[in-house]
């Protein structure tokens, strides 16, 4: 069964020399050459075939909205006549720049972005360094750590919402017998950041604990061994071998947890209740997606919205390229 | 045979792809509305298929109304999509018009967005005004100006409205020395929110411990600002809001309250709000009709015998929606009908017997369903009565394109800011001017 190019190229030129030959049958030789040529074919296309669905899908479902937010972005748009734009130039974007609501959720999704992603990365490592230890009934705690995630933002936030309530929440009650007065949550300004970022972190600190798990379990075992013999604690193991093993898949998840929280949306909003696109009366977890939010579909601005969404789009490559400069200089040392 | 077992494979894996794809992209060419329905609004089997979008729970299906009038024209069936929460219904709506397409054959629109959809695209909507069945006379006076535009289209026929009441708590006002019974408790504020508020400082001095007056600011301003005839627009559609004296008094009694220490400060409809129902943290809340289940769901059994009613100090209206039938609508003729059908006096009077949704037709006000509609779990309070006189006495409030969203910034950021967070009333009127020039910049 001739399987590369190569093979049906010397078949070719076997049946190209062959035209030439008064003996061939010339019905066999048509059919052989219809075949070789259908073969071509086949190899040549239907790689791109098969890989098409996907660019397919992002061409309509990624790219067009892309280019079409940008194009929506230049122009005044209201969701009352979504078709009609009147050209407004970069008017969308130079507003942004003095619009205080737009630098207050820049702000936040950045405050809030540090205070869950740090923490969720560290435990997760620390989490992930645990459970690579030899432990009784380990494949349960690794699907436990999953559950969180498994779970849909919409139910974790609303049971969130009621541990945090101020006045019958279970937070609140559990610092009461340490004598801390109830705390407003919901609507203080740190507080309620803290508590989204608290919502982010229980539902990905077992996705990241999982992968750094997966990328451990590749760091040769007589490492640790020979480290032990040296006299390494675990600590000292974790520091000095696990860590520089990991350095590739730390920075990988921190790329996607930064760009998860750049993005960050469904937690803020249900966690506001109703009315939760103002990210709470001062808004204090207006994040830039709820902004965006709030400005196409509940102030009906599209142009101002897709501005945003653009910003939000150049802050994400600009976090890419500094994540590519940072790897670059790590592969060089 | 090889090969041809090999061959017949491999098309299969060809088939299966081109399958797939042409699958999925038919699956996303066809509009999410419009997929389970016939092109021409007639089902298989010669019947005609009217759908009917709406928010929340309207209550039709519930009260059985939908198999009534498919006893009645057994060629009709009807279908209803309904999204939770209005404030994403809305938007829905609007790029469906924008468009021309996924609308439903009747569309129903919130008060909050009547205005807005009256101004902006009546000329997308049936004039319901001037069909058969339909007579102006069937619905309060101020109900059908809201809903017709300025050439004198009318776009939507009322369902419910919201009349407001005060529910109180008869435990907790007595044991603050308060009059229990509901006809002394009504003229404490009769006819000014100003004694509202004083009788919450009353209340205060020999409140039961762990209580308080009232919810939030947030309903004390609401339902103030709600029974005047210009709050946030005048009556040439102009913006007013900075100096209102609507706003302005509300607002000041508002930030009285909160001075007062006399709120829970809550936000109405978030959790924590039901728990202190189920608490009976606060003594009164202004309540329009459709709120008084949801007080009896999370008060619950235990705080049967200790709520009531009284009239509000002047008549307010929260809420309440119409039924219009678009101009894109497939199927028009058989949407109108059913469109008269539902918000005739008759229906309406049944719909408030079985989900307590206040009629917006005064007709039924005579109707025993209406007149003599005591709440049993209010201390058999009679709701027919004080809600259908504060429906009719109620001033025909003037509602501009954006009230909803006013509103909200008003409530919660402004009244928010000086309840939870403890600004002063300055930076909470500040805070929610900005956000309304934010919100009105184009």
């Amino acid at each position: 069964m001739p399987r590369t190019a190569g093979e049906a190229g010397r078949k070719t030129a076997a049946t190209a020399g062959r035209r030439t030959d008064p003996e061939a049958d010339p019905k066999a030789d048509r059919r052989a050459e219809r075949r070789s040529r259908r073969y071509r074919r086949d190899v040549r296309w239907s790689p791109y075939l098969f890989i098409s669905p996907f660019f397919l899908f992002f061409t309509a479902f990624g790219l067009f909205p892309l280019l079409y937010t940008g194009w929506a972005s230049l122009h005044r748009v209201s969701l009352h006549e979504p078709t009609t734009m009147e050209w407004a130039g970069l008017h969308n974007y130079t507003r942004l720049l003095e619009d205080e609501f737009f630098w207050n959720a820049l702000r936040n999704t950045f405050t809030i972005g540090v205070i869950s992603t740090v923490p969720q990365l560290l435990m997760a490592l620390g989490l992930a360094h645990i459970l690579n230890y030899r432990l009784r009934g380990a494949m349960f705690f690794r699907v436990a750590m999953l559950a969180p995630y498994a779970t849909s933002v919409a139910a974790a936030t609303l049971v969130f919402v009621l541990l945090f309530g101020r006045d019958y929440g279970m937070i609140n009650w559990a610092l009461g017998f340490l004598g801390i007065e109830n705390i407003n949550w919901q609507t203080g300004h740190w507080t309620s950041q803290l508590a989204v970022a608290s919502i982010v972190i229980w539902r990905w600190t077992g996705y990241n604990t999982l992968i750094y798990l997966a990328a451990m379990q590749a760091v040769p075992r007589d490492l640790y061994e020979s480290a032990a013999l040296d006299g390494a604690t675990r600590w000292q193991q974790f520091r000095h071998v696990t860590i520089p093993s990991l350095r590739p898949t730390i920075l990988f998840t921190i790329v996607v947890s930064t760009i998860g929280a750049t993005q960050l949306f469904g937690e803020p909003l249900l966690f506001g209740g109703a009315g939760g696109q103002k990210g709470g009366p001062d808004h204090a977890y207006q994040t830039l997606g709820l902004y965006m939010y709030e400005q196409g579909w509940f102030n009906f601005h599209l142009g101002r919205a897709s501005a945003i969404a653009w910003a939000m789009f150049l802050i994400l490559l600009l976090i890419a390229l500094v994540n590519w400069l940072v790897v670059r200089r790590l592969r060089r040392s | 045979m090889r090969r041809s077992a090999h061959m017949s494979r491999r098309t299969a894996a060809l088939a299966t792809t081109a399958a797939l794809l042409t699958g999925l992209l038919a699956g996303c060419a066809d509009d999410g509305g419009g997929s389970d329905r016939g092109d021409s609004g007639e089902s298989t089997d010669g019947k005609k298929t009217v759908t009917i979008g709406v928010f929340g729970v309207f209550g039709y299906k519930q009260a059985g109304l939908y198999d009534e009038y498919q006893k009645l024209n057994p060629d009709v069936v009807i279908k209803e999509t309904s999204i939770e929460r209005a404030d994403q219904y809305y938007p829905q709506l609007l790029t469906h018009l924008g468009t021309g397409s996924g609308l439903q054959d009747i569309q129903a629109i919130e008060v909050g967005n009547i205005a807005e959809t009256v101004t902006r695209h009546a000329d997308k909507f049936v004039d319901l005004g001037r069909e058969k069945g339909v007579d102006e006379k069937n619905w309060l006076d101020w109900k059908w100006a809201q809903a017709t535009a300025e050439d004198g289209r009318t776009i939507g026929l009322g369902t419910d409205v919201g009349p407001m009441a005060i529910c109180y708590r008869k435990d907790l006002f007595e044991k603050a020395g308060l009059p229990t019974d509901r006809e002394k408790v009504g003229a404490l504020w009769a006819g000014d929110w100003e004694k509202y508020v004083e009788t919450g400082e009353k209340y205060m001095e020999k409140a039961p411990s762990g209580t308080v007056y009232t919810d939030t600011a947030i309903g004390l301003f609401n339902a103030s600002v709600s029974g005047r005839v210009e709050r946030y627009y005048d009556r040439g559609g102009e913006l007013i809001y900075k100096d209102s004296p609507a706003v302005k008094d509300s607002w000041d009694l508002a930030m009285r309250a909160v001075e007062g220490k006399m709120t829970a400060r809550l936000k109405q409809f978030d959790k924590p709000w039901d728990q202190a129902y189920a608490n009976g943290r606060f003594a009164t809340v202004a309540c329009p009709a459709w709120m008084l289940g949801y007080i009896k769901e999370k008060a619950g059994p235990k705080a049967a015998d200790k709520w009531d009613i009284a009239p509000a100090p002047k008549p307010a209206n929260w809420g309440g929606s119409f039924l219009s039938v678009p101009e894109a609508a497939k199927n028009k003729e058989e949407a109108v009908k059913l469109a008269a059908w539902l918000t005739a006096p008759e229906q309406q009077a049944k719909l408030f017997g079985k989900q307590a949704s206040f009629p917006s037709s005064p007709a039924t006000y005579e109707m025993p369903e209406v007149a003599d509609a005591r709440h049993e779990y209010f201390g058999d309070a009679p709701i027919g009565e004080i809600f259908s006189q504060a429906a009719e006495d109620m001033p025909t409030l003037v509602l501009g394109e954006k009230d909803l969203a006013i509103q909200t910034a008003f409530t919660d950021v402004g009244v928010l800011q000086v309840e939870q967070q403890g600004k002063s009333p300055e930076a909470g009127w500040d805070a929610a001017l900005k956000n309304i020039d934010n919100l009105l910049d184009q």
